[in-house]
């Protein structure tokens, strides 16, 4: 196991309360952060090369020196704790076995920004660790971690826990301050940024709860010594959330590097494929990602081993790689079915379209109508066709990047696994278990 | 009840009647409105919406109906429109009544891997009733919903504020006869949480 910077102590009794993330060497960093300057935490940060772990991978520390400041006007800090990517599991894990590291981050990172007022926007359908969080943020005020003057230094700052009520698209951070302003979770045309316009039309920094956390290891051990773990521009480590058919699912801290075939076959990570079934797919980065088969996720076009790493992932572009995304690895083994999971993915994003454009309200539908169709015994050959042609024009013509996320499942799948697409159309008979006859077919 | 900034009406003077039954939060509930309201700058209460939401439905039977709609609308001081707007966009909102027991059995694609559909499946023949359904006597109702983060102990399904993973058949069959012997309501947010 590679160095443990986020998960490192879960096993110390009482790492969710106070006292013990205390006993741990908890809320040192914070004392640390406090006799520094606000600019040098930021300046700290950039150096330690962290990117945003929520998705997009966009460098942390210059988000950060992006924030307007405007005299007079408050600054916001937001945590995304949305958590809804299919396939990604990391920042609940987090957040239930430790609740301190994100307010600890929290804190030092709105002090590096002058934010006063912070809130975690946590989904609603994690009720439990909004209760978790509210607990651990009591205790924080309890010890003069949050209030007025904390520790002496003069900085005061609020921090709430804020709940969502069911909704992917809240995590797109426009739609995320759409709705904790308290309305619909419609994503915001942009520009203005919210670094610019934010929340309550405030410069804003959203950020993962990840993200944050990473903050505290950073201030701790220093950016430099950060950005010496991993490789080249992926710096530090990274929670990958495993799940499919795999023998130990679960969440795991990598130092960025580590290769995917060892993350897939070591004992010390997800253990190989269950059942002594061999890998056909892996979806590397949450849903939104395009799937690689086997022989290009293990290896890259040009033959060389594939890193879990921002970069690695990627080569070899869509033609033949992919995406580190939230870290949502999920593993599919020979037996799955690469039209019946991509028309699973493709109900999801039908459902979850907020509706504002045209191309991803009608178009997620329509994919997911004819891989129904598909999957029903009932498609044509131009049925292939007309899906790629829809999932090319969702992409790239959209408010926010949800289309992109509904067009690229579609698109993978199609390039890579075209023969399972056509032997659906051949076989002519229905592949659809009953309960989505009922339920799912017919009313759409 | 009036706050400092004067944002609320007073609660008294709120009169929402629905079958009869006069609609009002118990004290612990407006206590928490109140304090939750003060977690957003002065003017910007409509930010608590969805939480007091979450709070109407543990209060009123798991489910907003266009009276408690109005009453958080007047207690929030804004149109019941932008309730309604909010309520109609959320999935966790429920427009109409439910079970004691929502059954919410995740079914997107790592879930679905591990065999969602079966545990779907097996619901529906247990209770007798399709997803999205009541049973007759009021305790279940049946719902899919999309992943909701525990994609690692798959199939899983949410009661309440309860995550039950790695479902097996007989598992559900435990879950569901504890609830039934219980006989309680459960709601997103559960009512023994509403304290001030
Ligand atoms: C459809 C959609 C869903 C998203 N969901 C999440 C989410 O659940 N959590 C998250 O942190 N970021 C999510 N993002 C990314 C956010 O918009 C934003 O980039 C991120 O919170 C920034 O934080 P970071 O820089 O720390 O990664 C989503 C983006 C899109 C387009
Ligand atoms: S791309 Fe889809 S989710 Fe994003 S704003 Fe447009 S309709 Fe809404
Ligand atoms: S797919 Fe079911 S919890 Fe993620």
């Amino acid at each position: 196991m590679g160095r443990q910077l986020l998960l490192d102590n879960l096993d110390k009794p009482g790492i969710n309360t106070l006292s013990g993330y205390q006993q741990t060497g908890g809320y040192e960093s914070l004392k640390k952060a406090l006799q520094m300057k606000p600019e040098d935490i930021v300046t700290e940060v950039q150096k330690s090369g962290l990117r945003g772990r929520g998705g997009a991978g966009f460098p942390t520390g210059m988000k950060w020196s992006f924030l307007a400041k405007p005299p007079g006007e408050p600054r916001y800090l937001i945590c995304n704790a949305d958590e809804s990517e299919p396939g990604t599991f990391k920042d609940r894990y987090l957040m239930q076995h430790k609740p301190h590291i994100l307010v600890e981050g929290m804190i030092i990172s709105s002090f590096a920004l002058g934010a006063n007022t912070s809130y975690i926007y946590i989904r609603g359908e994690m009720m439990y660790v909004y209760h978790i969080l509210q607990k651990a943020i009591d205790e924080a005020y309890a010890a003069g971690y949050l209030g007025k003057n904390i520790l002496g230094s003069g900085f005061d700052l609020d921090l709430h826990v804020h709940c969502g009520a069911g909704a992917y698209i809240c995590g797109e951070e426009t739609a995320l301050i759409e709705s904790l302003e308290g309305k619909r979770g419609n994503p915001r045309i942009k520009p203005p940024f919210p670094a610019v316009k934010g929340l309550w039309g405030c410069p804003t920094v959203v950020n993962n709860v990840e993200t944050i956390a990473a903050v505290v290891p950073i201030i701790r051990i220093t950016g430099e010594e950060y950005a010496k773990i991993g490789v080249g521009k992926s710096t530090g480590t990274k929670l990958i959330s495993a799940s499919g058919h795999i023998n130990k699912p679960g969440v795991y801290e990598i130092e960025l590097g580590v290769p995917v075939e060892e993350f897939i076959y070591s004992e010390q990570y997800c253990g190989g494929i269950r059942n002594g079934k061999k890998l056909k797919a892996v979806v590397a980065g949450g849903s939104s990602v395009p799937v690689l088969p086997a022989e290009l996720i293990l290896k890259t076009a040009n033959g060389e081993a594939r890193l879990m790493t921002y970069e690695s992932l990627a080569d070899g572009g869509f033609a033949t790689g992919t995406m580190l995304g939230s870290g949502g690895f999920i593993v599919m083994d020979e037996d799955t079915s690469i039209v019946k999971n991509v028309w699973n993915f493709s109900r999801f994003y039908h459902h979850e379209s907020c509706g504002q454009c045209s191309p991803c309200r009608e178009g997620t539908g329509w994919m997911y109508k004819i891989l129904s169709r598909l999957l029903d015994g009932k498609g044509e050959t131009k049925d292939i066709d007309l899906l790629w042609d829809i999932q090319r024009k969702i992409e790239g013509k959209t408010i926010c990047p949800f289309g992109d996320a509904a067009a690229w499942p579609v698109a993978a799948s199609i390039r890579h696994f075209r023969n399972e697409f056509e032997q659906y159309i051949s076989k002519g008979k229905s592949d659809v278990k009953h309960y989505y006859r009922i339920n799912n077919l017919q009313e759409s | 009840m009036l706050n400092e900034s004067g944002l609320l009406v007073e609660s008294s003077k709120i009169n929402i009647v629905a079958n009869n039954k006069e609609i009002k939060f118990s004290d612990d509930a407006l206590a928490l409105t109140e304090k939750l309201i003060k977690r957003y700058p002065e003017g910007k209460h409509k930010s608590a919406i969805l939480p007091i939401l979450h709070i109407a439905q543990a209060e009123f039977d798991g489910w907003l109906s266009p009276e408690v709609m109005d009453y958080v609308a007047s207690l929030l001081k804004i149109q019941p429109i932008e309730v309604y707007e909010v309520a109609t966009f959320y999935t966790m909102f429920n427009l109409k009544p439910v079970g004691k027991c929502l059954i919410e059995v995740c079914h997107t694609g790592p879930c679905w891997l591990m065999g969602a559909e079966d545990v779907v499946r097996y619901i529906e023949k247990k209770l007798g009733i399709k997803n999205g359904e009541t049973t007759a006597d009021g305790m279940f109702t049946l719902k899919t919903v999309e992943c909701l983060a525990s994609c690692g102990t798959a199939p899983m399904m949410q009661i309440g504020e309860t995550y039950h993973e790695n479902l097996t058949l007989e598992k559900v069959d435990a879950i569901l006869d504890d609830h039934r012997n219980a006989g309680v309501r459960r709601t997103h947010w559960e009512k023994e949480k509403i304290k001030p």
